[in-house]
């Protein structure tokens, strides 16, 4: 019996003997010296966990007396959030030597980040749930103050550790009420729990639940420390914060509310609709201000989380669907426009100003126009992938019965649209200024122009994503 | 010849992609290839769309040419063309090449701006020819990319507001209209619009936070659809994005704006809000008809007290876009004939019009009116072309100006009278205008010492206006041209319009009994 539970929890272990493996031989041997080795291995090594993932899984797989479970759903969530964390460490690998931030734990905490968000996306319990969630916040809290001697980069992790804290305690507080009423920590008996009228303790534990994930995701209004994280954090752990763990928590948040609370979608598809308006706005204004490149991204990460809520809202398999097809789209987008912020520095120093992109288009206009497109994509316009992604929650969002959020989208987004074309101006239309450095790292023009790519090419069919996010919310919802 | 369609719609991208990547440098050699390259596609171009006009057989008033595939989410590919299309891509496709011309002399980032015009062909060609609702979104969207960057990067002096400005409104007008294709999507099914045409949408009264809407679903969609199309036509009040932008375009980007980009608007009427949400029309039509009304009225005053002649133009372009709202809204044949017809003469008439404001701009620098005057001392053969489109513009019999005008004044007469006499005192307005600017641009004595050596047009800007010239005088002498090839299909136009109009009303005094 043993045997088969590690069986079909054998990605995640491979994983975390991998990063304790690692560990050691680096402790032991050469130190930071390791580091480069490491991080091109751990990606290696996700890339090829996503590559068994998705040939080998099959079926839904249940471990530990439901404790862990590995469905369609699972291995969607796992490989978006195997891929884009092995795609964010190449990318930081050149940003970060420069730097002298390539530590070998670098590598190491991303690996074991990822391996929590593997375990909150298969998480069948609420005890699972909170130790995947802890695990990946733990490793999340660290990376992002790795710039020890910057004092913007340790508030960010100082002010993460501290809101995050709070976060958890919010869930975990959510868990036990929800523990207390239902009397299990199960999902499938949380949601026999609930068939019949669930009692009001319940209804409280699923709203401190929620508020416990909506911080994880950074849906306003528990979004505060998003601007603050992502610009005092080194920008490629910015990248990472951007990407994977929002698709986890995302996935998290879908598995919690379909599996455990599948049985009241009325009670809490009100609280989901009202966290994706306000972020959608939230993310759209307060953008509009802001004159730091990663500061910006963190909001309009606040904006898009509010469009993935809105197919979550919807309470349906195609809502589902939508927000894992939202999540793919977006995170492609942000590897591309990361790999570009990346690569913006003057005399080798990082810049993240908007202004230092003053007539970029002249100097570089390929990479001008790789961004150029994903901007648009960004901002949702046709025929760039991010309008599909748009159009399936609106479409999800309409059939659910909320024709409301869905105008409120589409009004949000234009608002939005101000911000991301302001860019635009900066790189197109702006009368000259300091200049950029010209030169770019090959990994990260690889990584913007195949983003961008994607993004006009996605046109044609998605990429065939479509069936296979299908498929996979068709195990969550039924 | 299966997909002569996605061929002509596609050609102007092919074009796009190998400038894009085959041609290197900024030297002057580059900067002519790209010309060349640009020129030649769109001409072959308006060669295929000529095959596609050959093998049309206006009899038929069903879809053409059609040629389905699938796409994600039970969307279609799907392209044909009507008799109420073809014409307007046989308008874009004429017009490109010229617009390609008009050019010329274009100085900066010229490989830039010919893909730019090239991309915005594909678009536009789409637009005209998609007959998936999701397929003319995109397309419909798509094309503010490259207006944007048109205006933004190769624009006058305040065009970053005038593009930003172009850019959010347009945008938030057609979100609106997104929302409703998700909408009928949910409702229909499908997103096919033949078979959306035929579909009959919801028509219960209900009502939102105490509103009472009647037509129900119908009316809510038509509006939708109807902040987009006002926003692009442009409809009075939504038109103030117009004026900001024409000016600050460059100049083959107004024609492009003022001859092809607003016609969607008034295509899209035709093909969605009239077939699709006949009762929704029929509850806003009286809307429409006063709004245009104020529209021809109100904009021809503002143009009298211009002092940018193109700003001029593009309150003149407002005014005659109202007579084409007007005319679709009549919905009979005369009235959309006329409308139809007013499109694609204006087409014309206004792409010349900003292309003679180009040739003494690219001169003098300056679109003010007073700093011009006697120039037909100078340049008489502008004087004479000049004359011809602002006559054309005030619809002097003859002309293809006079011809649409007339068909939507009498169309409109047969629905409202009172709607027809505000109307055609906006034909005594033009006049006032369009006259007033011609005294004061070319009459007069040559007194401005900086006019004293302006020359006059070269074979390059001749060459540019004589098809110009001979397609305005063409439809003004001979209409039938193209009167014989929409008359089918607006006639089955208006012919389902009432049969779906007869039938909700046979089914109200139903309920009501």
């Amino acid at each position: 019996m043993i045997g088969a539970d590690i069986q079909i929890l054998m990605p995640e272990i491979v994983l975390a003997v991998y990063a304790m493996i690692a560990l050691l031989a680096a402790v032991y041997t050469t130190k930071d010296g390791m580091a480069p080795l490491l991080t091109w291995a751990t990606s290696g090594l996700f890339v090829l966990l996503a590559v068994w993932i998705g040939i080998n899984g099959q079926g839904t797989n249940i471990a530990f007396g439901g404790m862990f479970v590995d469905d369609g759903f699972a291995r969607f969530a796992k490989i978006v959030i195997l891929l884009s964390a092995a795609a964010v460490l190449l990318m930081s690998e050149s940003y970060m030597q420069q730097r002298g931030l390539l530590r070998f734990e670098y590598p190491i905490l991303v690996a074991l980040a990822v391996v929590g968000m593997m375990v909150m996306v298969s998480a069948g319990d609420l005890m699972a749930l909170y130790m995947g969630l802890e695990l990946q916040s733990l490793a999340l809290y660290v990376v992002a103050s790795l710039r020890r001697d910057s004092v913007k980069s340790t508030e960010a992790g100082l002010k993460y550790f501290v809101l995050g804290a709070l976060s958890s305690g919010l869930l975990l507080y959510g868990a036990s009420l929800t523990y207390g009423f239902a009397g299990t920590t199960l999902f499938a008996g949380i949601i026999e729990a609930t068939a019949n009228e669930p009692s009001l303790g319940l209804l409280f534990g699923l709203v401190f639940l929620i508020a416990g994930f909506a911080f994880k995701v950074s849906a306003a209004p528990f979004h505060m420390w998003t601007p603050d994280v992502y610009e005092g954090s080194p920008t490629p752990v910015t990248a990472f914060f951007a990407t994977a763990p929002k698709v986890a928590a995302m996935a998290l948040f879908a598995r919690v509310v379909h599996d455990a609370f599948g049985g009241i979608v009325g009670d809490w598809q009100q609280i989901v609709a009202f966290l994706s308006v306000v972020s959608m706005f939230l993310g759209a204004i307060a953008a509009i201000g802001q004159k730091d490149i990663k500061r910006l991204m963190a909001y309009s990460s606040i904006a898009h989380m509010g469009f993935a809520l809105m197919g979550l809202a919807a309470g349906t398999a195609f809502g589902v669907q939508a927000m894992l097809i939202y999540m793919a789209i977006y995170v492609t987008m942000n590897i591309g426009t990361f790999a570009f912020i990346l690569a913006m520095e003057r005399d080798g120093r990082p810049v993240t100003n908007i202004d230092s992109l003053k007539m970029y288009s002249k100097r570089q206009p390929l990479r001008a126009l790789a961004m150029l497109v994903l901007l648009f994509s960004l901002a949702g316009v046709p025929p760039m992938v991010g309008f599909f992604g748009k159009f399936y929650v609106l479409r999800a969002a309409y059939d659910g019965g909320l024709a409301w959020l869905a105008v409120a989208g589409v009004i949000a987004s234009v608002i939005g649209a101000f911000y991301y074309i302001r860019i635009v101006y900066f790189m197109y239309f702006g009368e000259e200024g300091e200049q950029l450095d010209g030169k770019m790292n090959p990994v990260l023009w690889a990584f913007l122009m195949g983003s961008a790519a994607v993004m006009l090419l996605g046109v044609v069919n998605l990429f065939g994503i479509e069936p296979i996010a299908a498929a996979a919310a068709a195990t969550l919802v039924n | 010849m299966g997909n002569i369609l996605s061929l002509t719609t596609f050609l102007p991208l092919l074009g796009a992609v190998i400038l894009a990547l085959f041609l290197r440098g900024d030297d002057e050699a580059a900067q002519r290839n790209a010309k060349w390259v640009a020129l030649v596609t769109t001409a072959v171009t308006f060669i295929c769309s000529l095959f596609i006009l050959t093998n049309f057989n206006p009899a038929d008033t069903g879809f053409q040419m059609v040629e389905t595939r699938d796409w994600l989410l039970g969307l279609q590919y799907k392209m044909g063309v009507d008799g109420i299309s073809i014409l307007f891509v046989m308008l874009t496709t004429f017009l490109m090449p010229l617009v390609i011309a008009s050019c010329w002399d274009v100085k900066s980032r010229v490989k830039e701006y010919m893909i730019a015009f090239l991309v915005l062909e594909t678009l536009m060609l789409g637009v005209f020819l998609a007959l998936d609702l999701v397929l003319f979104y995109l397309f419909f969207e798509a094309g503010l990319i490259p207006m944007f960057l048109i205006i933004g990067i190769w624009g006058g002096k305040n065009r970053i507001y005038a593009s930003f400005k172009f850019f959010l409104y347009t945008f938030l007008g057609s979100v609106l209209m997104l929302v409703a294709m998700v909408a009928m999507f949910s409702a229909a099914g499908t997103t096919d619009i033949p078979t959306l045409m035929s579909f009959t949408f919801e028509t219960e009264n209900f009502s939102i936070l105490g509103v009472q809407i009647i037509g129900g679903m119908q009316t809510l969609l038509w509006l939708a659809f109807f902040a987009s199309f006002a926003v692009k036509m442009p409809m009075w009040p939504v038109h103030t994005w117009l004026p900001d932008a024409h000016v600050q375009a460059p100049t083959a980007g107004s024609v492009v704006l003022a001859a092809i980009l607003l016609k969607m608007g008034g295509y899209g009427f035709l093909r969605f809000s009239l077939p699709m949400f006949p009762v929704g029309s029929e509850v806003m039509g009286p809307l429409v008809l006063t709004l245009s009304a104020i529209a021809i009225v109100y904009t021809s005053l503002v143009a009298l007290v211009q002092e940018d002649m193109k700003k001029l133009i593009a309150y003149s372009s407002v005014a005659h876009m109202g007579y084409v709202t007007m005319g679709i809204f009549a919905v009979n044949q005369q009235g959309i004939d006329g409308a139809i017809f007013q499109m694609i003469s204006h087409g014309f008439i206004s792409g010349a019009l900003f292309l003679c404001v180009g040739v003494i701009y690219d001169r003098m620098h300056t679109r003010e009116i007073d700093a011009y005057g006697g120039l037909v001392n100078r340049m008489p053969a502008y004087a004479l072309i000049f004359m011809f489109f602002t006559m054309a513009n005030v619809g002097l019999p003859g002309t293809s100006g006079f011809v649409g005008e007339f068909l939507v004044l009498m169309g409109i007469f047969q629905v409202n009278t009172w709607i027809a006499l505000f109307a055609t005192s906006g034909v005594i307005l033009s006049a006032a205008y369009a006259l007033w600017l011609y005294r004061r641009v070319v009459f007069g004595d040559l007194i401005k010492e900086s006019l004293k050596t302006i020359t006059d047009m070269g074979t390059r800007e001749r060459v540019i206006f004589a098809p110009l010239v001979a397609m305005t005088l063409l439809l003004g002498v001979y209409p039938a041209l193209v009167l014989d090839i929409i008359g089918p299909s607006v006639n089955a136009l208006v012919g389902n319009y009432e049969t779906a109009l007869a039938t909700f009303e046979a089914a109200t005094q139903f309920a009501s009994n």
